[in-house]
């Protein structure tokens, strides 16, 4: 049973989705609130979308100097796991620990509505339980979600395999070379914008975002490399 | 700074007539100050007082065994089942919206959202009923997508999905476009809460957002009609801050459920005056406010402003005297500030100092129950008699084929993907049916329940019959909701008409309540409270007569929801109930023979309760792939839109049906576009085909199997 540490910002409106997806794929869930610096020793942080402090600036731009940012930070950079859904995505770019930046849609709308993506890196942390190519519906629902990066960051980005969804056919924000969601280097940062969280069982339409959570519960067998547990509050390689 | 002189003209100017200017002196036994009559002109005006519609809301069925809170209070709530309990209200923001409509839509979804979660509940579905004028008019453009993206910033970010209602287009609403916000809340039948302050001693705590200068008199305003002069009132709309909203909605069950505060209440309309005379005379107590204590954005507030201001996101809370510092802790973790202002006093009274003055005593509960009632006199327009007895003059030749391409593409029949695509459907991870059909329907956490709800309201209808159209309201919002499988439970209403003070504007809205009261009594959904909207008025006359109903459905097993359009090739269809000639009001006439007019289609409410007992009994047999309801457009768009299968289906379904035996007698035109009520169309697998028929029996006809 993995230890799981759901980020709650003020303006966090998708805590509780996150919390009870991650528990229903076994995890031990758990809050952790903004203020707060230390971060309980978890295995995986999501940090949920919603809109952090309001977001009136800029998506993201005050939730990178918030106290749980920096513990945050150190636990990724320690390699440790972290997932950023939607709002999430955006302060993990705000925030330095992914690369490129979200802007506004294309077409300048907030955008609702179920959208199919290729998952095109398996050897991340939250993707590992599913089929490269494999193609997912997932519900999107943001207004700044044109992912934009410099030429050659996203020329990186493609060589090193850290695009890790993309979207099929109707590339719904304008993002360039259609992503939807991206990793670090070290794979064990990844932020996405469709909600799998919303999808996780046949009642709310389908599953296809069940396995990002499940991922973690079966990392066990597969652990790579770069894989870490924390001891007494700081993260070691094992 | 002194309080101006109370002339005849400022009476005048604070939309109190000379009767009722009569009937304060009388009560106070003086001449009042200003700020004493700027409370009766916001408490009195229409839109708190409901001075004009009283008597004829009191005709309103509102009890039975599902009710837990009628008419009254900040929302009706509904029984459920497991203790768990339904919250809900429709609320309008119509006149904001028509002089700044990103401010006015997003403000009104704020107000209801926050009527909902003060009585306890947690917000789960918003739902908005929009009108507006034809979109080949710029400003009817600009009114359509800033009302849009104002409740869809406000909502998103409160994080609260929005599950549907309805948007339509008529000439009807140009200048004066009417914005009805709904918002669903649950929560546990033992939590519930009410605005009825007790316990003299009690302290009064301003929570949320500052007071500021904005909205002033905003309940005064949506009491009158829009005038060119109306865009002056721009400072008068209030300004929203969602992110607040949503700090306010989780201190506020926070503090419910400590235990800590005894009562609790948005300062919406009239702000604090409101909320505090309305929370003292529920609980039959007195208050005495210091309003020099009230946090203000700004230095020089009068007391006049302070009570009359609509700053939005403030909470007023009644705390037991000894538990103000676990208050103000909650309120801290929710970076709000909570302010102690007044306390509860046993004389009755409704007191407000300043700096140590008394500057407002009133009696309270007469106040709030004695503003005048007015029965006005109710005529129809003889001119829309001849309407509904007319019918359309040039008869444009046209195929089948081209009058339902014609009516696919008119903005009221089309989808409103543009429009539910800028919500947030999904949020709460909850969705289990979302926008684009019938009825929107969400789970219930670790139950297997869901709620169904739906908004409705065919103002032609109205228009043309205003006791029909009303009955077809209530009956179309259940039909949607019972579409899905859900049995209706109850409703609220939002009643938006022009001025009661014209006869023939009166006789609409007395005829409509009528038909109303009616089906609700047929259909067993009472009604649980509302809003009353007059004085939609624009230069150009009083807006169609519009009145929304929001139905709330309990679905018994949230899993077994029906969609509304067709899921699998090779399924049979069915038309359930009758169709007949009845074109009058259609969206057939309007669209493809430019005339509104005629005797609108007649609900049987007989024929209604037993299509709704078999779409439930349907559903939770587990028999039906779809259903949908077939009104506007009649059945040739409701097996268009089956066919399409939905906003996401990217191919569609072909479709083949044989009418002749289902509309024998009638012309082709007649059997595709009449809007004859009491009818929906079902798809079910080929081997449930014989058990649908023999539920349905000879309501049901078979159309083939053609999908």
């Amino acid at each position: 049973m993995q230890r799981v540490a759901v980020v709650v910002f003020p303006g966090s409106n998708c805590d509780a989705d996150t919390l009870d997806a991650a528990r229903a794929a076994g995890s031990d869930a758990y809050y952790v609130w903004h203020r707060d610096t230390d971060l309980k020793q978890p295995d995986a942080v999501i940090l949920p979308g919603g809109f952090s402090y309001g977001d009136y600036l800029r998506s993201g731009a005050i939730a990178r100097f918030s106290p749980v940012l920096r513990a945050v930070s150190a636990h990724a950079r320690a390699g440790g796991a972290v997932l950023g859904i939607c709002n999430g995505f955006q302060i993990l770019c705000e925030a330095g620990l992914l690369p490129g930046a979200l802007m506004r849609n294309a077409r300048l709308k907030f955008l609702s509505r179920p959208v199919q993506v290729r998952v095109e890196a398996t050897d991340t942390p939250f993707t590992r339980s599913y089929e490269r190519g494999e193609e997912l519906t997932l519900p999107i629902a943001h207004g700044d979600g044109r992912y934009v990066a410099d030429a050659q960051t996203a020329a990186e980005l493609e060589a090193n395999g850290q695009v890790v969804l993309r979207y099929v056919t109707d590339n719904p924000n304008g993002s360039m070379h259609d992503i939807a969601g991206v990793s670090n280097a070290g794979r064990n940062v990844v932020g996405i914008m469709p909600h799998p969280e919303r999808r996780n069982a046949q009642l709310l339409g389908g599953q296809d975002g069940a396995r990002v959570f499940l991922s973690l519960e079966a990392r066990n067998a597969t652990q790579h490399a770069g894989d870490m547990r924390a001891v007494d509050g700081r993260h070691l390689r094992v | 700074m002194t309080d101006p002189q109370i002339t005849p003209e400022l009476v005048h100017e604070h939309n109190l007539t000379s009767d009722e200017y009569a009937r304060i002196v009388a009560m106070l036994g003086r001449t009042p100050t200003f700020p004493e009559l700027g409370i009766f002109s916001a408490l009195w005006s229409e839109h708190c007082s409901y001075k004009h519609s009283r008597p004829i809301l009191k005709t309103f069925p509102t009890t039975g065994p599902q009710v837990v809170q009628g008419p009254g209070e900040n929302a009706g709530v509904l029984r459920l089942p497991n203790g768990w309990a339904v919250a809900f209200k429709i609320e309008s923001h119509n006149h904001p919206s028509a002089v700044e409509p990103y401010q006015g839509a997003a403000t009104g979804a704020g107000g209801i959202l926050r009527d909902v979660f003060t009585m306890g509940a947690r917000p789960v579905a918003l739902l908005n009923s929009l009108r507006f004028g034809p979109l080949d008019e710029a400003r009817n453009r600009y009114l359509f997508a800033g009302v849009v993206r104002g409740i869809g910033d406000y909502g998103n970010c409160v994080g609260v999905p929005t599950l549907g209602g309805e948007v339509d287009f008529a000439p009807g609403y140009s200048g004066n476009p009417l914005v009805n916000a709904m918002c669903v809340g649950v929560l546990k039948e033992k939590d519930l809460i009410k605005a009825a302050a007790h316990g003299v001693g009690n302290i009064l705590l301003a929570v949320g957002s500052s007071t500021g200068r904005d909205g002033i008199h905003g309940a005064s305003f949506a009491s009158e009609e829009l005038t060119h002069e109306s865009e002056q009132r721009r400072p008068q709309v209030q300004v929203g801050d969602p992110f607040t909203e949503k700090l306010l909605l989780e201190a506020s069950l926070e503090l419910i459920a400590s235990g800590h505060i005894v009562a609790i209440q948005d300062m919406g309309a009239a702000g604090l005056t409101s909320s505090s005379a309305e929370m003292a005379a529920r609980g039959g107590v007195g208050v005495e406010i210091d309003l020099s204590k009230v946090p203000t954005r700004e230095p020089g507030m009068t007391p006049y402003e302070i009570l009359l201001s609509e700053s939005q996101e403030r909470m007023l809370v009644v705390a037991r005297r000894d538990r103000i510092k676990e208050v103000q802790a909650i309120a801290t973790k929710w970076e709000l500030t909570a302010t102690p202002i007044g306390k509860l006093t046993g004389d009755g009274m409704y007191r407000c100092t300043w700096q140590g003055k008394v500057v407002v005593e009133i009696p309270g509960q007469k106040l709030v129950d004695d503003a005048p009632v007015y029965y006005p006199d109710a005529k129809e327009d003889p001119r829309i008699a001849e309407l509904r007895a007319a019918s359309p003059t040039h008869h444009a030749p046209r195929t089948p084929t081209d009058a339902l391409l014609q009516l696919l593409d008119a903005p009221s029949v089309a989808s409103k993907k543009w429009v539910f695509e800028q919500y947030d459907s999904t949020v709460q991870a909850s969705t289990v049916i979302p926008p684009g059909g019938d009825a929107g329907v969400v789970r219930v956490r670790h139950e297997d329940f869901g709620i169904a709800v739906k908004t409705d309201c065919n103002s032609r209808y109205v228009r043309l019959d205003p006791y029909e159209g009303g009955k077809a309201t209530v009956a179309e919002s259940a039909r949607n909701v019972a579409c899905t499988g859900a049995r209706p439970l109850g409703i609220t209403d939002c009643l938006n008409f022009g001025s009661p003070e014209r006869p023939a504007v009166f006789y609409q809205f007395r005829e409509a309540c009528r038909g109303i009261a009616d089906a609700c009594r047929a259909l067993g959904t009472p009604v649980t409270g509302g809003n009353v909207s007059f004085y939609n008025e624009s230069p150009t006359g009083a807006v169609d007569p519009t009145p929304v109903v929001g139905m709330i459905g309990l679905l018994a097993r949230a899993d077994r929801a029906v969609p509304s359009h067709a899921r699998a090739s090779g399924d049979a269809v069915f038309v359930l109930g009758e169709t007949r000639a009845e074109l009058g009001g259609s969206a057939y006439w309007e669209v493809c023979h430019d005339f509104t007019g005629g005797q609108p289609p007649r609900v049987n409410l007989e024929d209604e309760k037993r299509l709704i007992d078999l779409l439930v009994t349907g559903a939770e047999r587990g028999l039906f792939r779809s259903a949908h309801d077939c009104s506007h457009g009649g059945l040739g768009v409701a097996l268009a839109e089956v066919a399409m299968g939905g906003p996401y289906q990217e191919s569609g379904f072909g479709l083949d049906v044989d009418l002749t035996a289902h509309g024998a007698r009638l012309a082709a035109h007649e059997v595709l576009f009449s809007e004859s009520h009491g009818r929906a169309v079902v798809t079910c697998s080929p081997e449930r085909a014989g058990p649908v028929q023999a539920l349905a029996g000879r309501i049901a006809r078979h159309l083939s199997r053609a999908l």
